[in-house]
């Protein structure tokens, strides 16, 4: 079992989330995060999801995505170098002054930055890949966390150094037919 | 033009002929449409009979079915038919209307999601709520539904929208950039795949419903090299059921000899076939030993459910004969005298002892017609009965509900398949349940006057269910008998004007099949047929499909367990 990172360029349909949401939860597969935003073309967008399973898993939930109509491209990150990142919006109790400096000692540490400031309690905003997030919530901890909540991991692959600049009539090209090549270094953790 | 006569306009250039259905208030405009066009309409008494119909004139013709039905409890109506035509690749383009676009979501008289109903049973839909889409949602609607793998296709459309006035052009490029269903399998899987099958000294080829539409592709390639051919439920009549290569079914009802042949093999060659778990049984235990080469239109198929060691990627009928051309006749003698000797260890049979059993009834059947015309059935034992002793010598002209296994779909799939296929004579083989889940299509029936022959294998039970309760729930028959409170089937088809006999003889059983066939009318034959015959081989569920029980063979006292014989792998 292994986590992966996986993009999916969508048309802007109606439903087509209900779509993807309803192929996931029919067939099984188990997701850790979903997040859907506009992508850098009008029409499209992009979606980045979590999924947690054995290759052969992967595989299918790649495979059944493309037979999906509205789904342009379907991208597994984990076989290739990426970048992802998270926000999170925390907001930590805050009891006296004291504590108050020793939270933002902690927060400006992490880079997180105050969003919104109360008596009783500061809200943060971080960014990061998960490690971080999930480092800061445990700094937090001891103070106490009133709520919070995370936009769940988006992910682009990079270019290599040497690589031309892709342009951009790449990207909107459709998905060729999976070879089995593909999915054999699916096995790779990210 | 209106948006309803988009509709009718577009279905005459897709060359529909006929449609199914069934009108109620959303639809209204679109049957208003209707009565102007030369598209013929055959009047259903129930939506989902009207999908079958549309699916079986698909399986019968490979012309794309349509059906109509309007908003709510008929779009809802629809939802079995769909499903049933999904599981099979049943290439379908249902439209349903729905309430005007104004009240979509406000809970209106006969209003439901169908749009959300039915996206996880169909291989895509739309709802229309602007005329300048229709025809472009319509022509991409014929597209979807026929290329690639094929399926079903909803388009829902509101009222609104059936009367908008239209005033754009009908000729419309689709405009899908996220399928690509035309593929052309790569020249260096198709030289694998041959490499693979050359290698191989016990290879076994298992067709499905994908090599329906490639039946002489398949003969050609079995002959050249040949491979022994094992046929699956969807397959039957893509290779002829005599052929001395022919092995039979495979998996839970099959033959001896295919499922052995499994067992032993060093290579299966699996063409449009989707390894159901009714095929392969424990999936631990099947082929222990062969490399799987799997040729499927749709890539998500492929290591599935079994790991393909040589994935092709596309059609059947383009990758056989590429790959024969590279193939000589195989060296594999004493791999096919191995399974001469078990097919002549585990012949077809069964004892004709009194009383009248199903499968001498479909044993007739066979005589009478041998294998031509069409064959629909409806689902359980006699299905199993009809795929081992009454398959078609012709591609698409067996016609079962496979996947899903749809009690209720061979007898509208009957008057569908008749109506792709006219002047052919279809036989609808049926149990006393399921056909009385669609029975008032009787009246469809005698309307059209349609060849068709009704041949229920009646036992009284549901009697699938009945075997397993006799073999896996300690003879604990819960809820199966029917007997007491059927109907007389013979009359029940004279009310509605066709004629009915009521068989109880063997001596009858032959002589009404011939008059029925001769008739080219409908016909209602209700055989009375023993109540504990049982469906054998058979492959417990769960089971590896080495583990084979043969039963007796003969008819069992009502009650007794069968015996286990398990062979040996």
């Amino acid at each position: 079992m292994s986590r992966h990172v996986i993009s999916v360029t969508v048309r802007d349909r109606p439903g087509v989330l209900v779509r993807i949401a309803s192929l996931i939860a029919r067939r099984g597969f188990n997701i850790e995060s979903l997040s859907v935003a506009q992508s850098e073309k009008p029409g499209l967008s992009r979606t980045t999801f979590v999924v947690v399973g054995d290759d052969p898993t992967l595989e299918q939930v790649q495979k059944q995505l493309k037979k999906l109509l509205d789904v342009i491209e379907v991208i597994d990150h984990s076989v290739a170098k990426y970048v992802d990142r998270e926000l999170m919006l925390i907001k930590v109790r805050v009891d006296n002054p004291e504590e108050r400096v020793e939270i933002r000692q902690v927060a400006q540490d992490f880079r997180a930055r105050i969003v919104d400031v109360a008596r009783s309690a500061l809200i943060f905003e971080v960014t990061g890949d998960e490690g971080k997030i999930d480092a800061f919530i445990e700094q937090m901890r001891p103070f106490g966390i009133v709520e919070l909540i995370r936009t769940g991991r988006v992910a682009l692959g990079r270019t290599a150094l040497d690589a031309p600049e892709a342009d951009d009539t790449h990207r909107s090209e459709p998905t060729p037919p999976t070879s089995e090549s593909d999915s054999a270094a699916h096995g790779r953790a990210n | 033009m209106t948006g309803s006569e988009v509709v009718m306009k577009m279905l005459e250039r897709h060359g529909v002929e006929v449609v199914f259905g069934h009108p109620g208030g959303a639809i209204m405009p679109i049957y208003d449409a209707l009565y102007d066009s030369p598209v013929r309409h055959v009047l259903v008494r129930h939506e989902q009979a009207g999908a079958h119909m549309a699916d079986a004139y698909y399986r019968a013709s490979g012309k794309t079915g349509v059906c109509f039905a309007t908003s709510g409890p008929g779009a809802t109506n629809l939802v079995t038919g769909l499903a049933t035509a999904m599981m099979d690749s049943s290439a379908v383009v249902a439209i349903t209307g729905n309430v005007a676009s104004g009240l979509i979501g406000t809970d209106a008289f006969q209003e439901a999601d169908v749009y959300g109903i039915t996206t996880p049973v169909t291989k895509h839909n739309f709802l229309v709520k602007d005329i300048n889409e229709l025809p472009r949602v319509l022509t991409e609607a014929f597209h979807i539904a026929s290329t690639g793998r094929p399926g079903p296709v909803l388009v829902d459309i509101t009222k609104d929208v059936q009367q908008a006035q239209f005033e754009g052009s009908l000729d419309v490029e689709i405009d899908l950039p996220g399928y690509q269903p035309d593929v052309i399998a790569a020249e260096s899987a198709v030289a694998a795949a041959a490499e693979a099958v050359a290698a191989a000294k016990q290879p076994v080829m298992i067709i499905g419903g994908g090599a329906q539409s490639a039946t002489d592709e398949v003969v050609a390639f079995a002959e050249v090299t040949g491979i022994p051919v094992i046929t699956t439920l969807m397959g039957i009549g893509a290779f002829p059921p005599g052929h001395d290569q022919a092995l039979g079914m495979p998996g839970m009802h099959g033959t001896v000899t295919a499922n052995k042949s499994i067992s032993h093999c060093d290579l299966i060659l699996a063409a449009g076939m989707r390894f159901d778990d009714r095929v392969t049984g424990k999936l631990s235990r099947f082929a222990p030993n062969a490399t799987i080469v799997h040729i499927d239109i749709d890539p998500a198929e492929i290591s599935k459910l079994v790991k393909a060691h040589v994935p092709v990627h596309g059609d059947v009928k383009d990758v056989l004969p590429r790959m024969a051309s590279k193939l000589d006749r195989l060296d594999i003698q004493p791999w096919r005298d191995t399974l001469a000797e078990w097919k002549a260890n585990y012949p077809e049979k069964y004892k004709a002892d009194k009383p009248l059993v199903s499968q001498e009834v479909l044993g007739m059947l066979r005589e009478a017609t041998q294998g031509a015309g069409i064959v629909t059935t409806e689902v359980g034992q006699h299905q199993m009965f009809a795929a081992r002793l009454f398959p078609t010598t012709k591609s698409r002209s067996f016609i079962t509900s496979g996947g899903l296994g749809t009690m209720g779909f061979g007898f509208p799939a009957a008057i569908g398949a008749a109506m792709a296929r006219p002047g052919e004579t279809v036989v609808c083989v049926a149990g006393d349940g399921s056909v009385q889940m669609n029975i008032q299509e009787l009246a469809t029936l005698y309307k059209h006057q349609l060849p068709v022959v009704i041949a229920i294998l009646n036992n009284g039970v549901l009697g699938m269910v009945r075997q397993w309760q006799e073999m896996f729930h300690a003879q604990r028959y819960s809820e199966i008998y029917l007997a007491d409170s059927n109907p007389d089937f013979a009359k029940l088809a004279e009310a509605y004007g066709i004629e009915g006999h009521n068989v109880f003889e063997r001596d009858d059983a032959r002589r009404r099949i011939d008059e029925a066939l001769a008739s080219k009318k409908p016909v209602l034959l209700n055989f009375f047929v023993y109540e504990a015959e049982k469906v054998f081989p058979m492959v417990p569920a769960g089971a590896g499909i080495d583990e084979v029980i043969l039963g007796d063979q003969e008819p069992d006292e009502g009650g007794k367990r069968a015996e286990r014989e398990v062979v040996e792998a």
